[in-house]
């Protein structure tokens, strides 16, 4: 009995550990890989090189490359499978998605019309960020009978994503009004911010800032997701600020859709296939799902990314086709499973 | 005096369904809340639980009104059931119970044993410690309910809200639950108020009865004052007869005559 906290402290350690050693090797695997391999034995010099900012070797250069763009991906998948599981507990239901959910699809409006609009750069960012939240609020105005009514988990589910999946066409549909409106000018930026992939994506520290301080947040409230995630509205019951907490979940969650969209366009299915298996590995605890989830996602979309440049090298794909094809199947199959 | 509601009025949309209640419960009573359906009882309790706002009126806990409790420090205090829960993931039973013990660690982030300790007695004496490892989800109607109960017990509070407890409980449970409250209540001075619909049981473990009749009228004493036929006919809209057995009293809707 006097073992049972601290068995859970120590299992949360070694997932974590694990998960984040799994993520390091992910990221000497993708320095490696590329039209030119780098042998492994060179890249401990590499990295020494790259560290005290000597570029001069073949290998430092490409190493330079590739963990910078390698970094972006893991900021952006970590931002993305941390939206997801906010999501999902915000809205009590496993397929809650940033993209599933048109979310994505809203801070692609936004930031859009800014760039029609010759915005700033900074700009472009707060509008991909009003459109993530303006989606997100919509969708919970639409659902929020359901999700009182206690029925989120079968008949709501349904709504939900019907709700969602409305919102996202109607969004895309005004990203085509606005690409078929836009001005020659403009129309190049407009069309490479929406096909957007990790290539042309520079480390940027915004999203970085914006991770953090979401895993922050996450982390502090953990426990009161768990709360949130079992009992809904009488959380408040048990000394739950529900009303507070959604509406932080909500800015957040929103805050960083918008910060990945904006770092490489609309990435599909990551905050819901790595939260799944997440769940399914570790169970459902926050406290224990929010750090684990967020390594995962970063990791799995670092190695999609990866794939996505070599697998027809020297051509590289958007690293969204990827995560697409391989989080449809899986959603799909989730689906049928919740419906049984 | 734990409870003490002045004026109190409920209203759903234009319907009025309590008018100007004032009602005193003391530490140690056990109420049922009596009427038939959407005479205002769940609405009523999700009001004493602080989920709702009052429409006019004023609701105290322990005689501080129900605003001026900060959340946390009133989650000490009455611990609610919900009617019907729904579970969306995968937590285990132990989870659901450990979950009830928040109020009691804002500087903690993992459990202590002691809350373990604590988690595992109210699964014994809801009948439902080997389930503590199970999935939630995969549980029945009626394990389910005991299991949430076993929650609410696990918080610990002096005040304790039940909106249908014996709701989806087999015979046997309901009787055991239902017997376990009356002697949280007789020993330890805790505080109950629970919907239920079965008049029988509800006399044989309640000290006290509040009646609503939907219309905006109630009735509130001890239950040998007001669990009469006359009275419970008039407010559930159907005759009850009642029978002495022993010492207890068995009540059953009069035979329509067709």
């Amino acid at each position: 009995m006097h073992s049972f906290s601290r068995n859970l402290q120590q299992r949360a350690a070694v997932v974590l550990a694990g998960l984040a050693l799994f993520a390091l090797a992910g990221l000497v695997f993708s320095g490696m890989t590329g039209s030119v391999v780098i042998p492994l034995a060179d890249m401990p010099a590499a990295f020494v090189d790259l560290l005290h900012g000597e570029k001069s070797t073949l290998a430092a250069t490409l190493l330079d490359l590739r963990v910078n763009r390698a970094a972006t991906a893991f900021i952006t998948g970590a931002a993305l499978s941390l939206a997801g599981v906010m999501m999902q507990a915000l809205l009590r239901n496993p397929l809650a998605d940033p993209y599933v959910l048109g979310i994505s699809a809203g801070a692609s409006v936004g930031a859009l019309a800014a760039l029609m609009l010759m915005c700033a750069a900074w700009m472009v960012d707060a509008a991909a960020f009003a459109g993530a939240v303006a989606v997100s609020m919509m969708l919970y105005l639409l659902a929020r009978r359901d999700l009182r009514g206690g029925t989120a988990a079968d008949g709501g589910t349904a709504l939900l994503l019907l709700t969602g999946v409305i919102l996202s066409s109607a969004c895309m549909a005004l990203v085509t009004l606005m690409l078929s409106i836009a001005p020659d000018s403009r129309l190049r930026s407009m069309v490479f911010w929406m096909i957007g992939d990790m290539a042309g994506a520079p480390l940027r520290w915004m999203p970085c800032v914006v991770l953090v301080a979401a895993l922050v947040f996450a982390v502090r409230n953990a426990r009161a997701m768990n709360v949130m995630a079992l009992h809904a509205e009488a959380a408040a019951t048990l000394g739950i600020r529900v009303g507070a907490l959604r509406r932080g979940l909500f800015f957040v969650s929103g805050l960083l859709t918008a910060s990945a969209v904006t770092t490489a366009g609309s990435i599909g299915f990551v905050g819901l296939i790595v939260p799944h298996a997440c769940r399914f590995a570790v169970g459902p605890d926050h406290r224990l799902l929010i750090p684990a989830a967020t390594l995962a996602g970063g990791t799995y979309l670092m190695l999609a990314d990866t794939l996505a440049r070599t697998i027809i090298a020297p051509e590289q794909l958007p690293v969204g086709v990827i995560t697409a094809l391989v989080g449809a199947p899986v959603f799909l199959y989730q689906l049928h499973r919740l419906r049984k | 005096m734990m409870i003490r509601t002045h004026q109190l009025c409920l209203h759903i949309g234009q319907r009025r369904l309590i008018e100007k209640l004032d009602w005193q419960v003391r530490a140690g009573e056990c109420w049922s809340v009596i009427g038939r359906n959407g005479a205002g009882k769940s609405t009523l309790l999700r009001t004493l639980a602080g989920l709702r706002p009052a429409d006019s009126g004023t609701v105290a806990i322990q005689d501080r009104a129900l605003p001026d409790w900060p959340l946390a420090e009133l989650a000490r205090q009455r611990a609610f059931l919900a009617q019907s829960r729904s579970d969306a993931f995968a937590y285990t039973v132990i989870e659901t119970v450990l979950s009830a013990r928040h109020p009691y660690h804002d500087n903690r982030y993992w459990e202590g044993s002691d809350d373990h300790a604590i988690a595992i007695r109210a699964l014994a004496s809801m009948e439902v410690a080997d389930l503590a490892q199970r999935d939630v989800r995969t549980l029945s109607g009626g394990e389910r309910q005991r299991v949430a109960i076993a929650a609410m017990l696990a918080q610990d509070t002096p005040l304790l809200l039940l909106d249908e407890p014996a709701n989806a409980l087999d015979l046997a449970h309901q009787v055991s639950v239902m017997t376990l409250l009356a002697r949280l209540c007789r020993e330890q001075g805790k505080t109950v108020v629970m919907i239920g619909h079965d008049l029988t049981l509800a006399h044989s473990v309640s000290t006290h009865a509040l009646l609503l009749r939907g219309d905006g009228r109630w009735l509130a004493g001890a239950k040998n004052d007001v669990m009469r036929a006359d009275i419970l006919g008039d407010y559930l809209g159907h005759p009850i007869d009642i029978i002495q057995h022993g010492h207890r009293s068995i009540f059953i809707p009069t035979e329509e005559i067709l």
